[in-house]
């Protein structure tokens, strides 16, 4: 996030576009609810009537995937009606004639025939945003969960720095992060393309810095495989060896029965864990892991900061920490590690490694922690990014982009849009949450949800079971009629294997990001 | 310059602060039981009481807000007197029995009980039978013990704004309730635990911690949620080397002692009987035990071969968005570094 979550409270206009953040990011939510309540305005933009639409001053529920078009609907407005902010868009960014050629393509009443918001609607969200400075834009994975979900990410980002919103307190570009530290292994490089810090790894003066600090040679410049890739590569040949760390693919990935085909072609296979799962079956090795309080170590959340995780009892068993188990397979191999604990890592090697968090040690984290960049050991942190329009990279880019449709659109046979996500009560495979005593008695299984009027027309009744089909697969699972859901849309969500929607889903991937469209699937539902 | 009278002391306050928090600023303590800081004050519990000079009673400090020249005096015979009569009313009010009460120790009004001397009830014990909720997995609602505070009522509309629950019910009938005065897991109510952490009596519960420890028993440890990106601060509250329950911890970045269902509840998966003990190595179509050694070498050795064979970008690897940051660290160094491969991803995009 450009921002923080501190900002959401005191917030005067939030824009909320493809977050359903009551249920997969509850605290978040609160704050944004607590502005609302203190007078703040809410636009939530989501095919879903999802729970913080009662307190939005307006909904607007898209059509999947046509989030690009709406936008550019939206900033087309904008600046045919003079509404944009002119001096920050003439002094902090570049791209502006390349934009608004593209958006004057979108007139309200073509991006309302792609998005199903009707002109006048969408002209007045932008009047209404354009109306309250700042605003704060957040968004979650309904923006990147597609084929075009970098395009969509640009989309919100021009939306934002043509507002002029960009590098002030409760304004900003605020994607909610899914996992806990999801943010930190980013920041670690648990990337193909970057080094800890970002720092490229086909940049020379980088390689060397890394080469030096690790006492090697020879790191390689060529970018890495993304998790599709490589997964591809199990079946072609190209990897032979697959090492997965407490990821459980095998449930997470679109196309369940084409992501157990490459697990399977797997020469070696290694799984590191805390728990066995639909993964580790395939596995030739399996290592314990110590799981989150039995470790001492840092997370670093959505809002770039860095905080503690302190021990609270021992790992059972023989299960060790999973730097531990790095180091000692590096061992292995002849290299000779000196950092011999989380807190060594950090303060010995990542923080001299990556400028941005070179402030950072672990004495410094014993209250709330700091946010990066944090370049030296005087800086607080910092809790907005670009501050007053100034961009890191210099100006603000406004990159044009047109709307794609999903890869996939309902058929005659397969006539509804499946999307998925998450809901409150689990947690991804349930691999923790499943394990939690209580939390199986408040959601014990998955459900279709569909809208009350395909229940009629389907003659489905809620709670009958259903089967969900698509090209890849099919699902029996129960039909749960709501509200929430327009008409032609199917939700379900990946927490229980039996009917995990990833075995319809479709492995379409945006082609920068590599990320799958989970958003949007074309399937068929059957009464059983 | 904004002064009045503490306790026969000048002291200082800011124009439209309470007697409370200006007392408190001014090293003066005054005792609480509805007040929920950084809420609008109900003045429901009286027993911030304080005497004001001229006034024509005792004033709830929480409520009434500081003027020029205003003489207060916090602990007078007069305000005792007060104080003591509130929590001896309240104690009569319900069955509050500390010897079999799960917040023994973590109780706002043994702890008052306990300041003004009272050694015996001055009223009998109120009629009233509730009985005690607990059809759902995490919350125990027990109404015999509930002092009408409302603090849970604030915490769920004013706080997490879940707008579950409201004082139903009128005069000797108040009770809270949620829409139908429905149990909560028949409600709207969504198993933040929210109102458990705020309730300054036993009246909420965890289930889950009910018998593994009084409050004085454990030990807090301030860590980070395992679960989403907000990063929430919480206290493990931890006996014995085991965690007996997860509260939020209070005035801290982000979440201001705000947590969800999963960051309350969701912590008991570490002690499952399920969890990996020991290395595994395949052996045919299932998995036997081996010693670190064993697992470790066979590893080592295997991507040894492989990258021999086939170069170092046959090998890849997937790091956990869920672990520390030293643990991406150490696996992407591994990768780089050992293997001299950028095969390294995790699931940043999705």
């Amino acid at each position: 996030m450009t921002n923080s979550f501190a900002h959401f409270a005191k917030a005067k206009m939030m824009f909320v576009i493809g977050s359903n953040m009551t249920e997969a990011h509850p605290v978040a939510s609160t704050f944004v609810k607590e502005a609302v309540t203190g007078g703040a305005q809410l636009i939530v933009v989501d095919p879903r009537r999802t729970p913080l639409c009662d307190f939005a001053r307006i909904h607007a529920p898209i059509r999947v995937g046509s989030d690009i078009a709406f936008l550019n609907g939206l900033m087309n407005v904008l600046i045919s009606e003079d509404l944009y902010d002119k001096e920050y868009v003439n002094s902090c960014t570049t791209g502006f004639d390349e934009l608004k050629e593209k958006v004057m393509e979108y007139p309200p009443e073509r991006a309302a025939e792609i998005s199903g918001i009707s002109a006048d609607l969408i002209r007045e969200i932008a009047r209404t945003l354009a109306s309250v400075k700042p605003a704060m834009l957040m968004y979650t994975l309904g923006i990147t969960e597609h084929t075009c979900g970098v395009n969509n990410v640009l989309s919100c980002a021009n939306l934002q720095m043509l507002l002029g919103n960009v590098g002030f307190e409760c304004g900003g570009v605020n994607p909610l992060r899914g996992q806990n530290n999801v943010q930190g292994a980013c920041d670690m490089g648990a990337l193909p393309n970057v080094f800890p810090g970002y720092q490229r790894v086909d940049n020379p003066q980088a390689r060397e810095k890394f080469e030096k600090a690790w006492g090697v040679e020879g790191l390689p410049a060529k970018p890495g495989l993304m998790i599709p890739q490589m997964m591809d590569g199990l079946v072609d040949g190209k990897v032979k060896a697959f090492y997965v760390f407490g990821e459980n693919l095998a449930n997470t990935e679109p196309d369940i029965r084409h992501v157990e085909h490459c697990l399977e072609s797997a020469e070696f296979l290694v799984c590191q864990d805390i728990f066995p799962t639909e993964t580790t079956r395939f596995a030739h090795v399996i290592l314990p892991a110590a799981a989150w309080s039995e470790n001492d170590g840092t997370f670093s959340s959505s809002e770039r900061r860095v905080n503690r995780v302190r021990t609270a009892s021992a790992a059972p068993g023989a299960a060790m920490p999973n730097w531990w188990i790095f180091r000692e397979l590096a061992r292995r191999f002849g290299h000779s590690w000196n950092s011999d604990s989380a807190q060594e890592i950090w303060d010995n090697e990542l923080s001299k490694l990556a400028p941005s968090m070179a402030g950072i040690k672990y004495v410094r984290l014993e209250g709330d922690g700091l946010q990066w960049p944090v370049p030296t050991e005087d800086s607080c942190g910092t809790t907005y990014l670009h501050s007053d329009g100034c961009f890191t990279c210099g100006l603000g880019v406004l990159s044009p982009v047109d709307w794609t449709p999903p890869a996939e659109v309902p058929d005659r046979e397969y006539p509804f849009v499946l999307s998925t996500g998450r809901r409150l009560y689990h947690y991804h495979t349930r691999t923790q949450t499943g394990r939690c005593e209580g939390l199986n008695d408040l959601l014990g299984e998955e459900t279709a949800d569909i809208s009350p009027d395909d229940a009629d027309r389907l003659n489905i009744r809620h709670g009958e079971m259903v089967r969900v089909r698509s090209r890849r697969g099919a699902v029996n699972v129960r039909a749960n009629v709501t509200e929430q859901v327009p008409s032609g849309m199917v939700w379900m969500a990946f927490h229980f294997r039996e009917a995990c929607a990833n075995w319809i889903t479709n492995p379409a991937f945006d082609p920068v990001t590599q990320t799958a469209e989970y958003k949007a699937c074309a399937v068929g539902i059957d009464k059983l | 310059m904004n002064t009045f009278s503490l306790n026969g002391r000048e002291a200082t306050f800011t124009p439209g602060q309470s007697i409370l928090d200006a007392a408190r600023e001014n090293g003066v303590e005054i005792p609480t039981l509805c007040f929920l800081k950084q809420n609008a004050p109900t003045g429901a519990c009286r027993v911030c009481l304080v005497e004001v000079a001229g006034a024509r009673s005792l004033m709830a400090s929480c409520s009434t807000p500081v003027t020029r020249g205003m003489e207060v005096l916090t602990e007078s015979d007069r305000v005792h007197g007060a104080r003591k009569l509130v929590v001896e009313l309240l104690l009569s009010s319900g069955h509050h029995d500390c010897l079999v009460c799960e917040a023994n120790g973590n109780c706002r009004l043994q702890d008052l009980a306990y300041r003004y001397g009272i050694r015996e009830l001055k009223f009998s014990r109120s009629e009233e039978q509730y009985t005690v909720e607990d059809q759902n997995p995490f919350i125990v609602r027990d109404f015999s013990k509930c002092i009408l505070c409302g603090r849970c009522v604030q915490a769920c509309n004013e706080i997490v704004v879940n707008r579950a629950i409201s004082l139903g019910y009128r005069g000797a009938k108040s009770k809270v309730v949620t829409g139908g005065d429905m149990p909560y897991h028949e409600s709207e109510c969504v198993m933040c635990g929210q109102c458990v952490q705020v309730c300054p009596v036993g009246a909420l519960t965890e289930k889950k911690a009910a018998g593994l420890g009084r409050a004085w028993e454990t030990e807090k440890i301030r860590t980070t949620c395992p679960y989403c990106g907000v990063g929430c601060q919480q206290l493990l509250h931890v006996r014995n080397g085991r965690i007996t329950k997860v509260t939020g911890v209070e005035e801290a970045e982000p979440n201001h002692g705000r947590l969800c269902v999963k960051g309350r509840f969701g912590y008991d998966f570490i002690y499952s009987k399920e969890r990996l003990t020991t290395p595994l190595i395949r052996e045919g179509e299932g998995f036997r035990e081996a010693s670190w050694d064993e697992a470790l070498d066979l590893v080592a050795d295997r991507l040894k071969e492989i990258i021999a064979k086939h170069g170092p970008d046959s090998v890849a690897g997937v790091s956990c968005a869920r672990s520390i940051n030293e643990d991406s660290y150490q696996m992407q160094k591994l990768f780089r570094a050992v293997f001299k491969t950028n095969n390294i991803d995790h699931c940043a995009r999705t």
